[in-house]
């Protein structure tokens, strides 16, 4: 059985649904179908962050304080990325999805969630060395205006090289990370050229619709933060916005058993996290 | 008293070894959920399976959204915070390292002591870090009990000593004692 909780948690759970419902309605960003746990720990990390006492003083600022917001939409996208993070499913993504694009003659590709740009470069690399990146376009999108800013620049510390360009090898790459890169001080900027096919956009996964017609979809660590419906109905959207037999990507911990769409995937790679939109009835696309 | 419900093991340096022997001693019939932080690196499906030879239950890693189990011990997938919901799911998350770690050992004891209250049992085991001191100290907080291996008898004496520091114990013992007083804590 579980407890009732004690009065402390009970109340910061009062105050942490007034400040969802603040954010809300105030400012049209919609949390509450985040996953608690996560939240709760991201609100905290707000009200440590920002000095104040509580939630509750939080909230007030958000309600009166006219730039607050951006601050606390920071706070809670919590943009944490690497450039080829987990290798295995950018090879995977290098040896078994990028052939299988290459017999479209325009690839769009979607990345939501796109943090600081890390995967979206990632992708063009492998495009790139694939031959495609010339035919494909990639749109990046987060809901966080700071994060897609840093993304378009595409300037990282000099410190995160090292693991990058070892993860690069470990995907497959057949050259070296920093041939894509000049370090200057404590900075490393991606080439330029990189960005020549990427649009980095606003989208936000609640409240906005299916953008583009894509053959790829790659969502890694979003939905661990969403609840199961929100889960879905991202999931839901992605199936909408991919061609029949295009590909999704999610993050390598994630799981599709409570969400009713994944019916509708096909698993190609169960360990890399990588499916299939069913191609039902219609021979559609290159599938 | 409280009957515990949950056991929440943190370690990092040595702390295979630690586990190996710890669950080890565990009894088969143990009903409570068994969760496991570990910064000791490499494959966690490797580690479930070595670990689940020495052990009479079974080892598994944790799986976003599917309920705690109990009579199994769950480990925290590497690269991830393990947190639970208050309906005692597990959540995942790739926010910033807590003391330079993720998984972290504070933030999954941190999320124990709030979902099991005084049903929780923290252990800190052999570590080179301070991560858990602050989480076993939250476990206590809430009614909670703590045992800590003794700084001596751990290969890496760091992270029991900051847990002892900051969060004192309720239980201190060498490592091969461990598994016999959870046993006596937690069997009816
Ligand atoms: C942990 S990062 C993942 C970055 C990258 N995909 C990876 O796995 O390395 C999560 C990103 O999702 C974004 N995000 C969270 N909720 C979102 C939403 N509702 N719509 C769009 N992006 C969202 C955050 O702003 C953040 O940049």
């Amino acid at each position: 059985m579980i407890p009732t909780p004690p009065n402390d948690l009970e109340l910061e759970q009062i105050e942490l649904d007034l400040f969802v419902q603040a954010l809300r309605r105030r400012h049209g960003h919609d949390f509450s179908q985040y996953a608690p746990a996560s939240l709760t720990r991201r609100v905290r990390q707000l009200v440590h962050d920002h000095r104040c006492v509580s939630i509750s003083a939080l909230t007030a600022r958000l309600l009166h304080e006219a730039d607050f917001v951006t601050q606390v939409v920071q706070g809670l996208s919590v943009p944490v990325s690497e450039m080829f993070r987990d290798p295995a499913v950018f090879r995977a993504l290098r040896e078994q999805v990028l052939p299988m694009l290459a017999s479209y003659p325009q690839i769009n590709i979607w990345q939501a969630g796109c943090a600081h740009g890390q995967e979206a470069y990632s992708l063009a690399i492998l495009l790139e060395e694939a031959g495609l990146y010339e035919r494909s376009h990639i749109f990046a999108t987060d809901f966080n205006p700071e994060a897609l800013q840093r993304a378009r620049e595409g300037i990282y510390p000099a410190r995160d090289a090292q693991l990058w360009s070892r993860n690069y090898l470990e995907a497959g790459g057949s050259q070296s990370l920093a041939n894509y890169y000049s370090a200057r001080y404590d900075y490393l900027k991606l080439h330029e050229r990189l960005a020549r096919n990427i649009t980095f956009t606003s989208h936000n996964l609640v409240s906005d619709e299916v953008f583009c017609e894509a053959h790829l979809v790659l969502c890694r660590n979003v939905l661990i933060y969403f609840s199961n419906p929100l889960q879905n109905r991202t999931l839901t959207l992605f199936r909408d916005s991919l061609v029949r037999g295009g590909y999704l990507c999610l993050g390598l911990r994630e799981t599709l058993e409570f969400a009713p769409v994944a019916a509708d995937f096909s698993v190609l790679d169960a360990g890399r996290r990588l499916y299939r939109r069913y191609a039902r009835g219609v021979a559609e696309g290159a599938a | 008293m409280t009957r515990p419900e949950a056991i929440a093991i943190g370690c990092s340096t040595g702390g295979f070894n630690a586990l190996r022997v710890l669950l080890g001693g565990l009894a088969p019939d143990l009903p409570q959920t068994v969760l496991v932080c570990s910064h000791t690196g490499g494959s966690v499906a490797l580690l479930c399976e070595l670990l689940a030879r020495h052990c009479a239950l079974p080892v598994i890693e944790a799986l976003e959204r599917w309920p705690a189990r109990g009579g199994t011990v769950q480990v925290a997938p590497g690269g991830y915070h393990l947190l639970l919901e208050s309906d005692r799911r597990f959540a995942l998350s790739v926010d910033r390292q807590v003391c330079f770690s993720r998984p972290s050992i504070d933030v999954m004891f941190g999320s124990v002591a709030e979902v099991y209250l005084a049903g929780a049992i923290g252990v800190i085991l052999t570590g080179a870090s301070r991560d858990g001191a602050d989480g076993l100290a939250q476990i206590r907080a809430r009614g909670g009990i703590a045992v800590v291996q003794t700084p001596v008898s751990a290969d890496a004496a760091a992270m029991p000593q900051a847990a002892l520091d900051t969060a004192g114990a309720d239980h201190c013992l060498p490592l091969d004692l461990i598994a016999p007083l959870l046993n006596r804590l937690c069997l009816p």
